[in-house]
């Protein structure tokens, strides 16, 4: 599920998540207690627990920052400097979770958080039937962990950020766009997590997403089409934005994709023109296509008909109230041979690749992360668990996949980077546009839709062009597909290798009740489906 | 200092901060709320907590330079800082070409939407009510998911030309899912109340059992265009679609569902059937809401669409100023007026159609049409000669809320729904409507 964002108010100022409150730009660069200062803290609340009767306690102290930026043509519309600071603590009693958290890190505060905890877990064993398992985990002592990036976004000052963005609006408005806003979003988790288990883990995690939206009105017809960016958020300083060529990936008729760079002044160039084409586009004939899809477009569909499903709290039935279950029940896994896709179809899960939104040196259960097969040729071959579930799977090793979006949420499983293999063989773009006769090439992300156990899905796109007889024939609208999940990954016959590789990202999943978000990453190279139904969506009103 | 302020304590709060400033206008806004929530699953409590938040922002303005900054901790030496600083970065800021000043004090209508009995619940209230549900799905041998949530809170604001405001509400959301052992059933229900005392978890439970129950073994229909009566909490995630683009600007820039050819908006035109009349009304006693808006313009009684005419869009205060006409608060709650019809005689009097309950990931595939997609959810049953036939496999739809009340058949009675979307309640009747289009089948039960 993706946050919507919408809400009343939703048309003034997009509304995005903001954790925390607002504090001066400088403040971001303000040093943190240092590790030892937190070690202390964190032992203040292991010690507490255990004395209130807790036989496992964990502990997240935290200080989440960040910088969103809004601006529309020529002005900035909002800055939010952002900051969260406190302590969560979640504690086993009685063989039952509890969870309290508190911004007051002073011992005092500390003690009574910790004992809120206990007593939390003492009065919801009431309702328990099963105490909790957990899978056991050495404690690593110890350890930190920091994203690798070389220009921390929290020290570029506003100011050029400011100029980057009105740079952007401008490209687009001369190239023909009616209407602009760009937005940046920067974020940086500083969490220190310790457990009973003897890990002490210090953590600096930086994530960055910028995009734009391009609007062309068309005055005589009353009609409208956007573009936005084909930007991805990722797991990386402000070094993203260098825009270096060697990252970028040269397309069919001129179009370009982003690998661990980003020109957001060349794509917002694009964009304007192409919204614009968009405008007296052909509006495609409903019926079955090949479709060519992206990895800015194909990531959202693996998020969606991949991620979700294969969440083992989805499918035992902890999100049934809200995100829905899961079609990939644990007995077509148990079968071995649940054929998820066709025999091209490996998923990968990890929290560990470099540049993406889900790599962290350990997750929220001080878990240390790694990778692991979900679909292999085809197959269905595991899932995503946490401490708490794994045994279920008859496994003694945690997935590492255990995450909450701030010190005062309590830690759940959430999505690691959820990938699709390249070819091993040599394939570009063009050489796959070459044997389709009647396609689609899409890309970036569009419209999302699917039901509550993952079978029936829609997804729309950015921009949509049609192959005829292995060449691009020109611009299509009102473009969206439609298939189940199992049919959809089945029909999967050709795949791009590892130069057209690069991430999708998702900044706002999310998950839970009350709603918690969380980013991650999607990695594919551009793949082919056979025969997918496509739906026209032009309507008059 | 307590979380939950009175309208005098408030008063007194934001005239001690204003007394600091010394900027051309100076505006301060403070919140304060609690909440507190169960979530289970599985027939089992899965997660609890509670959440304490209070917020105090001053905005000062130097002519068109305007610097905001804010504080949660509440403290003598905290105010003035907090003021300071607000005028600091005004200073530092570019010309705001946007910025019309504070409002001059309003008059606001009396809305009572703070409820003792619900600002009273507790977690062992909470328990209580879950387990009244609880035990009616353990007993049935059926598996509940639900999620009890409460809040009361207040906000308040002044500035320096003597605007007050105050408003303090509670609310309690209860949603339930409930599914047959088998996995082949599911039943949802949602309310949402300001005075708990109207919340009966366990009635609630008893509708979504039925429905679970009634679900099973869904057949298969062809995908096409039907007849379908919506219950309010399906219609109210189609409806709301229209209300979040109101928007006046974005109408007048070509970038609406409202913008019209040659670059007008639709304002004033008719654009859907007659019989459709959506207001806002704060003082409603079924859903009160802020008598002023969050920039401080009282939120009065409105017709947005009237006699099917869309007689009114939100116009900022920086755009009616631009078109010189009077300013339009964005509505702090929404209400669609009904019919007398029963949902009994909504069934009644259909030959052949769906009966829809829930509908899910909602989603907007074209803003010029306003057309959606989502799916039907947790019992969406076929109609024939007037009685429920049998369920129905969920359908996946591509639907305009726009061509949908102009394919108006009849509507029932409003009644309070929770969105399943965003968690926003609204007045919403069931309505019958024709030629709705379903476009493929979905296994998802």
């Amino acid at each position: 599920m993706q946050m919507s964002g919408l809400g009343l108010g939703a048309m003034m100022l997009p509304e995005v998540p903001v954790i925390g409150n607002p504090v001066r730009e400088e403040q971001l660069l303000n040093p943190w207690l240092d590790a030892a200062s937190k070690k202390k803290l964190a032992e203040t609340a292991l010690n507490a627990a255990r004395d209130k009767g807790a036989t496992y306690t964990d502990v997240r102290i935290g200080r989440y920052l960040q910088q969103y930026l809004f601006t529309r043509e020529k002005q900035v519309q909002n800055i939010v400097n952002a900051e969260s600071y406190g302590i969560g603590i979640r504690v086993i009693a009685n063989g039952t979770w509890g969870f309290s958290a508190t911004s007051d890190v002073t011992p005092d505060g500390i003690a009574k958080c910790a004992a809120t905890a206990v007593a939390i877990a003492k009065a919801n064993s009431k309702f328990q039937k099963e105490p909790v398992v957990l899978a056991p985990q050495k404690g690593v002592g110890d350890k930190a962990w920091k994203t690798p990036l070389t220009k921390n976004a929290f020290e570029i000052p506003v100011r050029d950020k400011i100029d980057l963005l009105m740079k952007v609006n401008g490209a687009a408005m001369d190239n023909g766009a009616s209407f602009v806003t760009s937005n940046l979003f920067f974020v940086n988790e500083q969490k220190y997590f310790a457990s009973t288990d003897g890990s002490f883990i210090d953590q600096d995690v930086h994530r960055i997403w910028p995009t734009f939206t391009v609007t062309v009105t068309d005055k005589a017809s009353g009609k409208f089409k956007t573009r936005d960016a084909i930007s991805s958020p990722m797991g990386m300083g402000y070094e993203y934005l260098d825009g270096l060529a060697a990252e970028k990936i040269a397309g069919p008729n001129g179009l370009v994709g982003y690998r661990n760079s980003y020109d957001m002044v060349e794509d917002a160039i694009a964009a304007a023109k192409q919204a614009k084409e968009k405008v007296t586009a052909k509006t495609v004939l409903p019926g079955k296509y090949d479709l060519v899809l992206d990895p800015n477009h194909l990531g959202l569909t693996i998020h969606e008909s991949v991620g979700h499903p294969t969440e083992l709290d989805r499918v035992l039935g902890y999100e049934a109230n809200y995100a829905g279950t899961s079609f990939a029940t644990l007995d077509k896994w148990k079968t071995k041979n649940f054929n998820y896709g066709s025999k091209l179809v490996n998923i990968v899960a990890d929290k560990t690749r470099a540049h993406t939104l889900g790599a962290v040196g350990y997750d929220d259960e001080g878990v240390p992360c790694k990778e692991w097969d979900i679909i292999r040729d085809g197959i269905l071959v595991n899932y995503q668990a946490i401490r708490d579930q794994v045994q279920i799977l008859g496994e003694k090793e945690s997935h590492g996949c255990c995450y909450a979006d701030d010190w005062s949420s309590v830690q759940f499983q959430r999505m690691p980077n959820i990938s699709l293999k390249p070819a091993t063989e040599k394939r570009s773009v063009l050489d796959m546009i070459k044997g389709v006769e009647k396609g689609i090439y899409i890309i970036g992300r569009g419209s999302y839709s699917i039901d509550q156990q993952r079978y029936n899905f829609q997804f729309g796109g950015q921009v949509f062009y049609e192959i005829k007889n292995g060449e691009i024939a020109g611009m299509l609208d009102d473009v969206a597909y439609q298939s189940n999940t199992q049919e959809f990954w089945n029909s999967c016959v050709q795949l791009c290798d590892k130069d057209d590789y690069r991430t999708f990202g998702s900044f706002f999943d999310g998950k839970g009740q009350p709603a918690q978000i969380s980013a991650v990453s999607h990695g594919s190279s551009t793949t082919r489906f056979n025969g997918v139904n496509v739906i026209n969506t032009g309507r008059k009103i | 200092m307590a979380i939950i302020l009175t309208e005098s304590e408030a008063k007194a709060l934001c005239q001690k901060v204003l007394s600091y400033s010394k900027a051309d206008e100076c505006e301060v806004n403070i919140l304060g709320e609690e909440r507190g929530n169960l979530r289970y699953a599985r027939n089992e409590v899965s997660t609890s907590g509670a959440l304490i938040n209070q917020n105090l922002q001053v905005q000062s303005a130097f002519g068109k330079k305007v610097g905001v900054a804010t504080i949660d901790e509440f403290s003598e030496e905290s105010f003035e800082k907090v003021v300071r600083r607000s005028e600091e970065l005004a200073r530092l800021a570019p010309e705001n070409p946007e910025y019309v000043g504070v409002l001059e004090p309003q008059t606001y209508l009396k809305s009572n939407g703070f409820f003792e009995s619900t600002a009273g619940i507790n977690p062992d209230y909470r328990a209580g009510a879950v387990l009244k549900s609880l035990d009616l799905t353990r007993s049935q041998n059926m598996t509940a998911a639900g999620f009890l949530e409460n809040q009361k809170g207040y906000s308040a604001m002044m500035n320096s030309k003597g605007l007050f405001a105050y408003y303090p509400s509670t609310s309690v959301n209860f949603s339930l899912t409930v599914r047959t052992p088998d996995g082949k059933g599911s039943g949802y229900v949602a309310k949402g109340y300001s005075d708990v005392n109207k919340l009966d978890t366990a009635a609630a439970t008893k509708t979504a059992i039925q429905k679970s129950k009634g679900s099973v073994d869904a057949k298969a229909l062809e995908p096409g265009k039907y007849t379908v009566i919506l219950e309010p909490t399906a219609a109210a995630v189609l409806l709301e679609n229209i209300f979040f683009n109101f928007d006046a600007r974005s109408a007048d820039e070509g970038r609406s569902f409202l913008s019209k050819a040659g670059g007008k908006s639709k304002l004033n035109e008719k654009i859907v059937d007659e019989r459709v009349h959506i207001y806002s009304d704060p003082t409603h006693p079924d859903l009160p809401s802020s008598p002023w808006s969050g920039d401080g313009q009282a939120a009065n009684k409105i017709n947005w669409i009237e006699n099917g005419v869309i007689k009114n869009l939100v116009y900022s205060r920086y755009w009616a100023q631009k078109n010189n006409v009077k300013p339009v608060p964005f509505p702090t709650n929404v209400i669609m007026a009904g019919g007398t019809a029963s949902m009994e005689e909504l069934i009644k009097s259909t030959q052949r159609g769906i009966l829809v309950t829930k509908l899910w990931y909602i989603r907007e595939v074209d803003p010029q049409t306003l057309l959606l997609t989502g799916l039907t959810r947790d019992g969406t049953f076929f109609i024939e000669n007037g009685v429920i036939k049998h369920p129905i496999k969920n359908f996946r739809f591509n639907e305009s809320p726009v061509i949908m009340l102009n394919n108006l058949e009849t509507l029932g009675k409003p009644e309070r729904v929770v969105s399943t979307e965003t968690n926003s309640n609204y007045l919403i009747p069931p309505m019958k409507i024709r030629e709705f289009t379903f476009s493929s089948l979905s296994d998802a039960v």
